[in-house]
């Protein structure tokens, strides 16, 4: 069955400086969403679970859950083929597991184990995994948009049809790696597309305190002549034909492309943030917006069905957790390898 | 074996490692056409063309990160800085990504990635295009920081850096481009964390990086005339550092002297001088002498820029305190 979407489509492929609404069809079976779903739901109680570990006390460092952006994560992440590669932000998880990542190891990471996927030396803000094109999460904001750009132009320079992509948030729109990159990767054609997650807030900071285009971040992309897209974050159907269509764009070597996504962050900055600084009204409306119960109308589903999803999804996230608490610790002198190749 | 410059050295060794390899390319602001702001890239371009020598825009964060990505992806770039100033504007792209990449990622990925640039005083630039920024890489594991101060030296040392996988940082001495010297036929690279005898001595070591390793020569010849006999290393390579040969030298001579042209306050030297108390302490017959800048910006008039700057007199009169 063939669905509709609609994404708005800008950029200087077309006419600077004007919208043109595009209605498009794509081909996404009933099959491949109840494939989002899971993939959905299995980071939102893989989340979950680290929320609540990580208040039981068991878990070191900083930790940023992405709840209510799991349709980005998904819809791009599905979109890849397997020898593109991403480099995402200190909100990781969601991206990561979305690529296919075990969920054993990815959990591993966050108890500092040996199994994990950065083996204990990079934590929730610096997961990395090679194997499934995680070239690394970054804790500096805008930090890993180089990178992306630089690995953009490698794949046009060697004629590889691989796109190397950068998840980053409303809030790295402001730092210069981003200008520069963005400028970069549109004046080199490189095969980047750019993931803005329009989560509104900068840690604390919502959007209106922190950009002046902050309900419509491709106008940044307009300002270097980049195509954009904008598509609906907590649509993952959308998002899926959005970055389909971005990828291609990418690989065929014309250009970068710009994903201008709109999502609602649900919960805090961090684990254990008290927003403060944000309304009650505030959060209930991005809890209206939740993904997973639109896929889920989208899809139809009776209680029956959903619970099985969920169960499933349990059922990884208690095996992870297991596999994590059960893993090797580094010993503390693994500290001094791996500084030099 | 034939002499060149220093400038053609460089040159000579980014285009010998672009016609062995195609993953090698190299990108900086105004590097092509141009030639770079120091013309030492200058007929790159017309050799291999606009794809493989690439003008930047103003962005050395971009520059810098760019090179990080396409290093990751499988290529060996090389990135122009045009002045050391600069990297301070990327030295989140150095510091945070190019040195950590390999380390947070637990092994996976390797960052073989050059960063070339160059600075230091002599044509009063002023305080934003002559400073002497080294010790502050050195200090970031991770990191590799080569300061080679003859043609040979340059040419080996790029050539090892370009095959290195790790993150290296590669400093040039404006004032040393027109240096001439000799460079073997072939190149021949040059490993890391190797010092050089630059000249044998019995009284004092002298521990001298790029152009204070000339200027000490010609401290030396003066000692020389008072019956002083002075040695001196070159380590060529910062980190690593070869820790051995330096101690071993200052053993032998039992006097030692540290030269750049950084300011003195936490420069390398004072890493040297920390290695040397430790690893030859009861050799020691004088306190260790440090040579640098003065603790100050660089001014623009020139004679002011002349009395903050080491010369020769200054390593001179370091050599004989050590022996007084």
């Amino acid at each position: 069955m063939a669905f509709h979407w609609s994404a708005t489509l800008t950029g200087g492929a077309y006419t600077p400086g004007t919208l043109a609404k595009v209605e498009r069809e794509t081909a996404v079976g009933e099959g491949t969403l109840r494939a989002f779903l899971h993939d959905m739901l299995l980071i939102r109680r893989f989340e979950e679970r680290v929320e609540d570990r990580f208040r039981a006390g068991e878990l070191p460092g900083f930790l940023h859950v992405a709840i209510g952006q799991e349709a980005i994560a998904v819809g791009v992440a599905r979109a890849m083929e397997d020898d593109d590669i991403f480099a995402s932000t200190h909100r990781a998880h969601g991206h990561t597991l979305a690529r296919g990542s075990n969920p054993r190891r990815v959990m591993a990471e966050l108890y500092g184990k040996v199994e994990g996927v950065s083996h204990g030396y990079g934590g929730s803000m610096h997961l990395y995994d090679i194997e499934h094109g995680n070239y690394g999460a970054n804790a500096v904001i805008g930090g890993g948009l180089p990178a992306v750009t630089g690995a953009g132009l490698a794949f046009k320079m060697r004629n590889e049809p691989r796109v190397a992509v950068a998840f980053f948030g409303d809030g790295a729109t402001n730092i210069g790696t981003f200008h520069e990159s963005l400028n970069l990767a549109q004046l080199w054609r490189t095969k980047t597309v750019f993931v803005c997650e329009n989560n509104h807030w900068a840690e604390s900071t919502p959007g209106w305190q922190h950009s002046p285009v902050w309900d419509d971040m491709s106008k940044r992309a307009l300002a270097f002549n980049m195509r954009s897209l904008k598509v609906d974050g907590q649509d993952v159907e959308a998002v899926y034909a959005a970055a389909t269509e971005a990828l291609e764009y990418a690989r065929s070597g014309q250009g970068p492309v710009f994903l201008d996504i709109p999502t609602y962050r649900m919960h805090g900055h961090y684990i254990g943030d008290p927003q403060v600084y944000r309304s009650k009204e505030d959060r209930e409306a991005a809890a209206f917006h939740d993904p997973i119960p639109r896929l889920r109308e989208r899809l139809g589903l009776s209680d029956e069905e959903f619970e099985a999803f969920d169960e499933e999804a349990h059922r990884v996230v208690d095996d992870a957790l297991e596999f994590a608490k059960n893993g090797t610790d580094p010993k503390p002198e693994d500290a001094l390898k791996n500084v030099y190749a | 074996m034939p002499e060149v410059t220093y400038r053609e050295a460089v040159r000579d060794g980014i285009a010998q490692a672009m016609r062995a390899d195609d993953r090698v390319f190299i990108m900086g602001e105004d590097i092509a056409e141009m030639g770079g702001s120091m013309g030492v890239t200058q007929g790159l371009l017309d050799e291999f063309g606009p794809d493989r020598v690439r003008n930047t825009p103003i962005s050395e964060m971009a520059i810098v990160g760019a090179g990080i990505g396409a290093a990751m992806a499988g290529m060996r770039p090389i990135v122009e800085i045009m002045y050391e100033d600069f990297l301070t504007l990327s030295l989140e792209q150095i510091v945070n990504q190019a040195a950590k990449h390999r380390y947070m990622s637990g092994g996976q990925l390797t960052v073989p990635l050059t960063i070339r640039t160059q600075g230091g005083a002599g044509w009063s630039p002023g305080a934003q295009h002559a400073q002497q920024l080294e010790a502050w890489l050195v200090h970031v594991p991770g990191l590799k920081v080569a300061y080679p101060s003859t043609p040979e030296d340059v040419r080996g040392l790029l050539w090892t850096a370009i095959h290195d996988d790790n993150p290296v940082v590669l400093f040039e001495h404006r004032l040393l481009y027109p240096v001439k010297g000799e460079v073997p036929e072939q190149l021949e690279p040059i490993p890391f964390g190797r010092a050089r005898v630059v000249r044998e001595g019995t009284d004092v070591t002298v521990i001298a990086i790029g152009p204070l390793v000339h200027r000490t020569l010609e401290a030396a010849k003066q000692a020389e005339e008072d019956g002083i006999s002075v040695e001196i290393v070159d380590p060529r390579t910062l980190q690593p550092l070869d820790e051995e040969m330096l101690v071993a030298s200052v053993k032998k001579t039992n006097r030692a002297v540290v030269a750049h042209e950084a300011v003195t306050r936490m420069g390398f030297g004072a890493e040297v001088t920390a290695v040397l108390q430790h690893q030859a302490f009861d050799y020691l017959d004088a306190p260790i002498e440090r040579v640098g800048a003065k603790f100050t910006p660089l001014p623009f008039a020139p004679v002011m820029e002349q009395y903050v700057v080491p010369h020769a007199e200054d390593v001179l009169a370091a050599i004989k305190r050590t022996v007084a």
